[in-house]
């Protein structure tokens, strides 16, 4: 009884802030546009009992989902999304893995302060820290500026309002979820793994390769995952650094809810996209634990 | 048999395979071995031992590479290694913690080293089939490190390292992990491995018994130096100074002045000695029968069943100087038959060892020589015959392992016996240790085998008792 209990507290929460809502999108992604007050139809009127009940499952359909394939704005905007996550959460692991190594191998009273100053971006607010990036990455900001200044360029660099302008400020904003996985990954190592390698006849880089990497790799793959997911739906560093060129299934999401109240059309979006990120973790997970279960 | 002949330390044509010298490590301010120059010959199960702090962890991972040289040089197998980086040094180590990679599988772990060497398939396979029987791992070949027992990846990690056929293993405290069966049983399966592949090994441990139960030679360390490096004998039986008799094993350390002594064997000095103890001892024991008697039966109050053994030893023994017949009380075991006395003879030389050394001589006689330690005011000097004369007048110690002290009731025939009172017994089942305290507050552990059961025992706590020891029992070591 006890440990249904326990069991029960997790999957409360789960169910209400998770599959309510999603049953709520998914309700709404079937149904139809209109002008009124929510804006779509049908509405589930329970007084009516029995038959209208009825009535509003008949009226439900796909004709969102269908539309969805008709226009290519949406999956060139699902596409575009995700290259620009993959890419900018591979930027991540490249510019968060040797901080998180370096800060796992510093000495023991340094690891502290380090980590503060992991976390210290945190307690500005997310989009003051976006709209500085703003000020740095602008043709007149601080970056052209003092490049201009040191002669190494002589017109400024356009980045705001490019692809370049989105990496960055993602790779800025969700460094700190990538480095504290991999910090707790990394810290947990044993030192003498890495002796043994080099004991056994491995260069540093081989013994890196072979030990630390394979060692760390759970801590890459949450922190992967926690730099992904955001950034595929990510919605304001596109809208305030990218340009009108740098297409983002949020932009798109934010538009159909926003400018055309077209809720219907939105919840399809997200719907999909909800799909486009559960159904690769789920694999993956499963493999995961098919690997496990190999082991023993 | 071989480990008695394998001495290449005192053979000079043997040319050492590793060479400490002068070797100088710092940390910053901090000195962890100080100018120390030290021999290892190839074959050879070498123990670094020492209280954690000593510098023998340090001595080890300077071999591996792990630490560098702040001066002087090592040589291994007529190579400088000190600029050698640790992955290129014919050296293998087994690290105390493991350090098995725990992604990798008991047989990958195993071929880690192998293949780093890119060797071919078929001989990396069959090099760790080899490994894999020699540590009887076979069947845990496809575990991983965190699927076995702590003794399975001991045996592991001791594969991995022999994989590659190192020149030189090292062993960082490889038992400590494991609990005292285990690591008995697996003290003898290393020597026996190290038997086998004629591997040098070298082992840092903080356990002595451990390093004499493995170890060919054993270098006793202290803050950065060597204090004696000797085989485990001579380091248990001869020890050099007060710090390595004290490190190593239970010691009684009674400090005192030299003195000389005569050196005619004729000369009265033992006699004068056990007559001193005789005045000197309080009048608990007299020499006149009349006294002897009533302590004895004093004594046997206290004795619950004085059996043939006892009786036995008396008359062997204690009778020819103590007093005669009437102190053997036959009355005192009126069962034990004289057969069942003589059937248990060959038993009882065996078991009641302290008797058999004084006994053969009708007169026992003392080792002349050496000197005369004054321990303390009023006490008869301790006679110790392997002391050097020319420590005279000089404040020594006695350093005497407590199983070479004997424990009776009745004042036995010994060079040196003095009298005590038990304070303490620890009761260890194959043997017992007494605490005694003498005359002079100094207290001496003495130990016995436990030969009778213990509700046998005659000794307990608060009994007055002498102790005695030999003339050439105890080590005399210069403060």
């Amino acid at each position: 009884m006890r440990r249904f209990a326990l069991i029960a507290i997790p999957y409360f929460w789960l169910l209400i802030l998770f599959l309510v809502p999603f049953v709520i999108v998914l309700k709404i992604s079937l149904s139809d546009v209109a002008l009124a007050r929510p804006p779509y139809t049908p509405q589930l009127d329970l007084s009516a009992g029995w038959e209208g009940l009825r009535a509003f499952f008949s009226e439900l359909d796909f004709e969102n989902f269908v539309f969805l394939t008709t226009d290519d704005l949406y999956w060139k905007a699902y596409v575009s999304s995700l290259k620009i996550a993959l890419v900018s959460t591979l930027l991540t692991l490249l510019v968060g893995y040797p901080i998180a190594y370096g800060m796992a191998r510093a000495p023991n009273e340094w690891r502290p302060t380090l980590l503060m100053l992991v976390i210290l971006p945190f307690w500005t607010s997310f989009l003051i820290r976006v709209y500085s990036w703003m000020g740095i990455l602008s043709n007149e900001g601080t970056l052209n500026t003092v490049l201009l200044w040191l002669g190494v360029i002589d017109t400024p660099l356009q980045i705001m309002n490019t692809n370049t302008a989105v990496y960055i400020g993602i790779v800025y904003t969700y460094l700190p979820f990538m480095v504290l996985p991999i910090y707790s990954a990394l810290e947990k190592m044993d030192e003498s793994l890495i002796e043994a390698a080099e004991d056994l006849g491995c260069s540093k880089l081989a013994a890196f390769w072979l030990v630390t990497w394979p060692l760390s790799r759970n801590g890459i793959i949450a922190g992967c995952f926690l730099v992904f997911i955001p950034a595929i739906g990510e919605f304001v560093i596109p809208s305030l650094l990218g340009g009108s060129g740098t297409l983002m299934i949020g932009k798109v999401l934010f538009e159909e809810f926003f400018s055309n109240r077209d809720w219907p059309v939105a919840s399809a979006v997200a719907v999909i996209l909800l799909l486009i990120l559960i159904i690769p973790i789920i694999l993956f997970q499963r493999n995961e634990q098919k690997a496990r279960e190999a082991e023993g | 048999m071989a480990q008695t002949v394998f001495a290449p330390w005192e053979d000079p044509e043997q040319k050492p395979l590793i060479e400490f010298r002068n070797v100088t490590k710092r940390f910053g301010e901090f000195t962890a071995i100080d100018d120390l120059s030290l021999n290892i010959y190839e074959r050879e199960f070498f123990a670094l031992l020492g209280p954690s702090g000593c510098g023998k962890t340090t001595m080890m991972r300077m071999l591996a590479g792990f630490e560098s040289v702040t001066e002087g040089h090592i040589w291994l197998g007529g190579q400088d290694i000190i600029n050698v980086p640790p992955n290129k040094r014919p050296v293998n180590m087994m690290f105390q913690s493991y350090a098995l990679f725990p992604h990798l599988s008991i047989w990958d772990n195993i071929a880690f080293g192998l293949r780093r060497e890119s060797k071919d398939k078929a001989m990396i396979e069959e090099r760790v089939e080899e490994m894999l029987r020699l540590t009887r791992l076979t069947k845990f070949a496809r575990r991983k490190p965190h699927q076995i027992s702590g003794g399975q990846r001991q045996r592991v990690a001791l594969a991995r390292s022999l994989a590659k056929a190192p020149k030189l293993l090292l062993l960082d405290e490889p038992l400590g992990a494991l609990d005292k069966k285990l690591r008995e049983e697996t003290q003898f399966e290393l020597m026996d491995i190290q038997e086998k592949t004629g591997t040098t090994f070298v082992i840092v441990t903080h356990d002595q018994e451990e390093a004499m139960t493995v170890a060919s030679r054993i270098a006793v360390m202290d803050e950065g130096r060597l204090v004696q490096v000797d085989t485990p004998d001579v380091i248990y039986e001869a020890p050099n100074s007060v710090y390595v008799a004290d490190f190593i094993g239970d010691v009684n350390l009674i400090p005192g002045t030299a003195k000389p002594r005569p050196a005619e064997p004729e000369a009265p000095a033992p006699e004068p000695a056990p007559a001193a103890v005789e005045d000197a001892a309080p009048a608990v024991e007299g020499t006149s029968p009349e006294a002897t008697a009533q302590a004895k039966v004093q004594t046997d109050a206290r004795l619950p069943a004085p059996n043939a053994r006892g009786e036995w030893l008396y008359k062997k023994v204690f009778a020819r100087f103590m007093g005669q017949r009437d102190l053997a009380t036959p009355q005192l075991p009126p069962p034990s038959p004289e057969e069942l006395a003589a059937a248990r003879k060959a038993e009882a030389k065996a078991a009641a060892k302290p008797a058999p050394a004084p006994a053969p001589a009708p007169k026992p006689a003392i080792k002349p020589g050496g000197i005369l330690i004054d321990w303390a005011e009023g006490q008869p000097p301790i006679i110790a015959a392997n002391g050097d004369p020319a420590l005279d007048g000089k404040p020594v110690t006695l350093s005497i392992r407590p199983e070479k002290v004997t424990i009776d009731l009745e004042k036995p025939d010994r060079p040196n016996v003095l009298p005590g009172k038990v304070i303490d017994i620890a009761y260890l089942g194959n043997i017992s240790t007494y605490h005694v305290e003498l005359a002079s507050g100094q207290m001496v552990k003495a130990q016995m085998v436990n030969a009778r059961r213990l509700s046998n025992r005659h000794i307990t706590w608060e009994d007055a008792v002498w102790i005695g020891f030999t003339e050439t029992a105890g080590v005399v070591l210069e403060e």
